[in-house]
């Protein structure tokens, strides 16, 4: 976040309300409700005080705005990750159509134990799930988003292939 | 015919009526409550269908409907912000008293009415109606702009200050003697600051006491203790209404929004027989030679909430739009400023005030909201030129 000044005001009654201005001078939003609602605010360029586009969102729509937003960021930060760390890779494997653990949870495959790399992502049909928890069931199609040593990457692809 | 057929078909008609006339609004786009107001001139003494039997218990219901009003005001806040907003704010909260309060007191002081009656003006041409400025604010889709948390914090402070104003106007309203109206305005300050420290230090207690899982049981807590807690303010000269908003304050957090919803369906239904009550109590014959009156006044005090909001704004480093935007905001009046007639009306005040008071606020409920939607693209066109 370090680059980016957000302010937050207090809203007595509302929730609360975060902004921050972009590098192009454009002032964007995000109304948090106590109801849970979230409100995306785009500022007037006239008028820098005025919302002139607000996007109401309820919880569903706020988290799918949110994964859009920051799943490529996560792979983006991956792939840093990995130039900075010698010899660790990030790898993206699908969940073939024949593959044995399709409807079954990610537990099953025991990839850390059996392989020591990690997954940290899977990608579902433009959705992202980022650090999926061992109850977590793949589907065929999914993307997963594996970090690992070169060696043990290619491992997992082998593991999610034929079992 | 029966008693209790009359009384159910009375009060039929009356929610009925105000059924109709709140779809009315609706369509139109103001707040029901002027229309309300209309609908209790209508039915009350020197009307069209003066009421026979239900008066009683609207009367009644209008208490209750106070005290709700005022609950879940109180319910809207935690304590938090009532300390941040009373902290950070005090400067514009204080040039909104004395901008606010002074047309109301210097024309009933103008008319001769005492200034027992120029307290309660004061208080009437004081208080922004929260309820409709908050729907303004939603409705206009003002809540992401950067002037509206001037706005908010200032009617926080303005529901403080009633908290402390409600039970000095009553000890007025009592006619008490000097030094015993002193003794009495003391033990409400007293009170209310006790009750407010215990709200702030202790709520949580009063809260795992209130809250249980099931809506049922949490609704008769809540109401309960609201009620509760008004009467004993009312024997303590600090009013009702007071009491309630101050339970309001001490619950907080998910049990205060589970409050909320459960109440609000009860708040509207007593709210609006409360301003049918208040218009059921002014005569309509009284009305017309006071409107003149009512609008100049109307007038008066649109020009200092305007002043009121571009200080407000300004001091927050907001540019002369939303400046603009911050006074329409704070303009309507509506159920405080009622509130506050109808307990003078009550004590005897002079027989003119609840009239003119039911015409002003006819006026700023209907036209605070009106107001906003029509200068809006003005102001935008302006800012764009700017």
């Amino acid at each position: 976040m370090g680059q980016v000044e957000v302010e937050q005001t207090a809203l007595p009654g509302i929730g609360l309300r975060h902004d921050f201005t972009t590098r192009a001078g454009q002032r964007v939003g995000v109304v948090s409700h106590r109801t849970g609602r979230r409100d995306l605010v785009i500022y007037d360029k006239d008028d820098p005080d005025r919302a002139c586009q607000t996007v109401k969102l309820n919880d569903e729509e706020a988290d799918a705005l949110a994964e859009l937003l920051g799943a490529p960021r996560i792979v983006q930060r991956l792939n840093q990750l990995h130039q900075q760390v010698e010899g660790l890779v990030s790898v993206q494997l699908p969940i073939p159509d024949g593959s044995p653990y399709a409807g079954r949870p990610m537990g099953e495959a025991r990839v850390r134990t059996r392989t020591s790399a990690s997954i940290v992502a899977v990608a579902r049909g433009g959705q992202v799930f980022a650090s999926p928890g061992p109850e977590f069931v793949f589907r065929a199609g999914d993307v997963v988003v594996v970090v690992g040593s070169e060696d043990s990457t290619s491992e997992v692809a082998d593991i999610l292939a034929q079992g | 015919m029966h008693e209790t057929a009359i009384l159910f078909l009375e009060f039929g008609a009356v929610l009925l009526g105000l059924g109709v006339l709140g779809a009315l609004a609706l369509r139109v786009g103001i707040s029901p409550i002027p229309l309300y107001l209309i609908a209790g001139l209508a039915f009350g003494t020197g009307g069209v269908l003066p009421l026979a039997t239900s008066e009683e218990f609207i009367s009644v219901g209008a208490e209750l409907g106070v005290v709700l009003l005022l609950l879940t005001l109180g319910l809207e806040y935690n304590a938090d912000e009532l300390v941040t907003s009373l902290t950070g704010n005090a400067r514009a909260g204080l040039v909104d008293l004395v901008l606010n309060a002074a047309p109301g007191a210097i024309c009933a002081l103008l008319l001769g009415w005492g200034p027992v009656a120029a307290v309660a003006m004061a208080g009437v041409t004081y208080a922004t109606s929260s309820g409709i400025t908050a729907k303004v604010l939603s409705d206009l889709g003002w809540i992401g702009n950067r002037e509206t948390p001037t706005v908010l914090s200032l009617l926080v402070f303005e529901d403080l200050t009633m908290a402390i104003y409600l039970p000095v106007l009553t000890t007025m309203l009592a006619g008490l003697s000097l030094l015993s109206g002193a003794v009495a305005v003391g033990i409400a300050l007293v009170t209310v600051s006790v009750v407010l420290v215990v709200a702030l230090r202790f709520g949580r207690f009063i809260e795992a006491f209130v809250s249980s899982p099931n809506s049922e049981v949490l609704l008769l807590k809540v109401v309960g203790l609201a009620l509760l807690v008004a009467g004993l303010a009312q024997q303590l000269q600090v009013s009702a209404a007071v009491g309630a908003f101050l339970v309001g304050i001490a619950l907080s957090g998910e049990l205060a929004e589970d409050a909320q919803a459960l109440l609000a369906p009860l708040r509207d239904l007593f709210a609006a027989v409360f301003f049918v009550f208040f218009g059921l109590q002014t005569d309509p014959a009284k009305i017309l030679p006071v409107a003149g009156l009512a609008a100049l006044l109307a007038l008066a005090s649109m020009v200092t909430k305007l002043l009121t909001g571009a200080y407000a704004a300004r001091r927050a480093g907001i540019g002369k739009a939303g400046q603009a935007r911050a006074g329409i905001a704070l303009i309507p009046r509506g159920e405080f400023n009622i509130v506050i007639a109808g307990l003078a009306v009550g004590a005897g005040a002079h027989p003119d005030l609840g009239a003119l008071a039911a015409a002003y606020v006819l006026i700023l409920a209907a036209f605070g909201p009106l107001a906003a939607k029509l200068v809006q693209p003005f102001i935008t066109a302006i800012a764009k030129r700017a």
